[in-house]
């Protein structure tokens, strides 16, 4: 008794033309710290980002993905209005941070950027002392006395598991650091003013894999106590530490979702093609 | 595959595991498709050589995986990529298990032979529903058709049923002629192991829908399976 090799019409091999893009609701979350909603954003007349729209989550890790030039970068410096130190930078649309929005004069940049530190690709530690380095921040917003900013910049230097490395050795100069150790120091000297947010741009493209680890190890460690925005192009690193990906392209954000659907199931077709290592 | 890789390599690392997956598919067809000629006309050189060639099914596995794993660690593959990779593992596994079920129907037809009478056994109907799984579970899976994948699927009860049958007859047969309860217990190993295998062939569609969408449709009974492969999640 062989079964006939009938097949019944099914709708199961449909293509999914029907999934909303990230610009229809589905870059949303619960619980947000920032909003951004409709945000573009200019180099003099060049538009580098359009309608940016979505969510970040607060207390995870979001991840901005995409190749060179798709406006991760330009996006995430938005938040903390780092463009306004440059002629002919501008931003139009609206973020909200805790449902107040920042674009704008009406906000304080200081305050703002008190609330929102920023990692870069390169560590950037000034040209002074270890301890100066992270209570520099300190000393800018209160006068502290002496005894208690000692006890913050060892809180904060513990928090960039650097203190056992520097701790007999406070007074040397951060430039002296390796590689490694200088990002956690910026990663301290940021941390050490408690911002709600951290904001990291491809906070590990110059350090090898060990300074690396540990920089996620960081970052890790840093869930639920601050809302963190990471940019990189080193995929296996988003899937690593993030809780939701965002992926972007020539300025538009392409998809928003949880990572691990992101690298396992992707909606768009030009997501899965970046991630697959298709694109170009 | 949508569009190439621009690591060209990967492309070609891709299509060596897909056609060697397949290979094996075609080895575990005719395997199963000698056993069963073996039992039904008592052909004991064909089963000894079906035993035989199960080592080539079992080589051919362990190059799939080397493969594999080699496109884990030199690739990291991620999406659709790595949804491919990970299907091709499990089937993989469940190909080399339906040769293992095909040589162990192929050693009863030895042990049958060596006994003085041998009773006739009614599993051609469920032999052939079958063979038409497996082949339709191996064409899903070249040609990553979800429609097939599902209906093998949905039809797998049928399997069911035709060994439960079978089963209940050869036990009447034990009762009624107990000298020949040893050839029939053999004979039900071949109904269990003929389930098995159709059993193994709904694994690999279970794989083909999730390379394909993603989805994974495992003990999820068929109505909700069809729902989420319509988007109806």
């Amino acid at each position: 008794m062989t079964e006939p090799a009938t097949r019944t019409p099914r709708l199961y091999a449909k293509p999914r033309l029907d999934a909303p893009t990230a610009n229809e609701g589905t870059a949303l979350v619960d619980d947000a710290k920032i909003q951004v909603r409709g945000l573009n954003f200019f180099y003099d007349e060049h538009q580098a980002l359009t309608d940016n729209t979505l969510d970040i989550a607060r207390g995870k890790v979001t991840a901005f993905i995409g190749p060179s030039g798709c406006g991760k970068s330009t996006h995430i410096r938005a938040y903390n209005r780092m463009y306004e130190l440059y002629q002919g930078q501008r931003a139009e649309g609206e973020i909200l941070l805790d449902g107040v929005n920042i674009v704008g004069p009406g906000v304080s940049a200081l305050d703002l950027r008190h609330r929102i530190g920023m990692i870069f690709q390169k560590p950037t530690p000034f040209p002074m002392s270890v301890f100066d380095n992270v209570a520099y921040g300190l000393r800018l917003r209160s006068n502290l006395p002496r005894t208690e900013l000692a006890d913050r910049v060892e809180e904060a230097l513990k928090g960039g598991a650097l203190w056992e490395q520097v701790k007999d050795s406070l007074h040397q100069q951060g430039t002296a650091l390796s590689g490694g150790q200088q990002q956690r120091l910026c990663i301290a000297r940021a941390i050490a003013v408690e911002p709600e947010v951290i904001l990291m741009d491809e906070p590990c493209s110059a350090l090898d894999p060990i300074a690396t680890g540990k920089i996620e190890e960081l970052i890790e460690g840093f869930k639920g106590r601050f809302t963190i925005v990471i940019v990189t192009h080193n995929m296996q690193q988003a899937a690593r530490v993030s809780d939701y990906t965002a992926f972007f392209y020539m300025g538009k954000l392409v998809e928003f979702g949880d990572t691990e659907s992101i690298f396992t199931m992707p909606k768009e077709g030009q997501t899965e093609a970046y991630i697959t290592g298709r694109f170009g | 595959m949508p569009q190439a890789h621009i690591a060209s390599r990967f492309d070609e690392e891709l299509s060596e595991i897909k056609n060697r997956v397949l290979a094996l598919g075609g080895l575990v067809e005719k395997a199963i498709a000698n056993a069963m000629i073996a039992l039904l006309e008592n052909d004991t050189e064909l089963a000894r050589k079906t035993i035989e060639r199960d080592k080539a099914i079992n080589a051919l596995e362990v190059q799939c995986d080397d493969l594999t794993r080699r496109i884990l660690v030199l690739r990291q593959p991620a999406a659709s990529d790595l949804r491919f990779i990970i299907s091709a593992v499990k089937v993989v596994t469940d190909l080399e298990r339906m040769g293992d079920l095909s040589a162990g129907i192929c050693e009863g037809v030895l042990e049958l032979a060596a006994m003085p009478s041998r009773p006739k056994a009614n599993l051609k109907g469920i032999s052939e529903l079958v063979q038409a799984q497996v082949a339709r579970a191996l064409n899903a899976l070249a040609q990553g058709d979800i429609d097939m994948a599902m209906e093998v699927i949905e039809k797998d009860v049928a399997i069911d049923e035709l060994y439960r049958g079978s089963y209940r007859e050869m036990l009447t047969h034990m009762m009624e002629s107990p000298p020949q309860i040893s050839a029939y217990i053999i004979l039900s190993n071949v109904a269990k192991n003929l389930e098995r295998i159709g059993d193994h062939a709904t694994n690999i569609c279970e794989m083909v829908i999730y390379t394909i969408r993603g989805h994974d449709i495992r003990h999820v009974d068929h109505d909700a399976a069809g729902a989420l492969l319509r988007g109806e999640e």
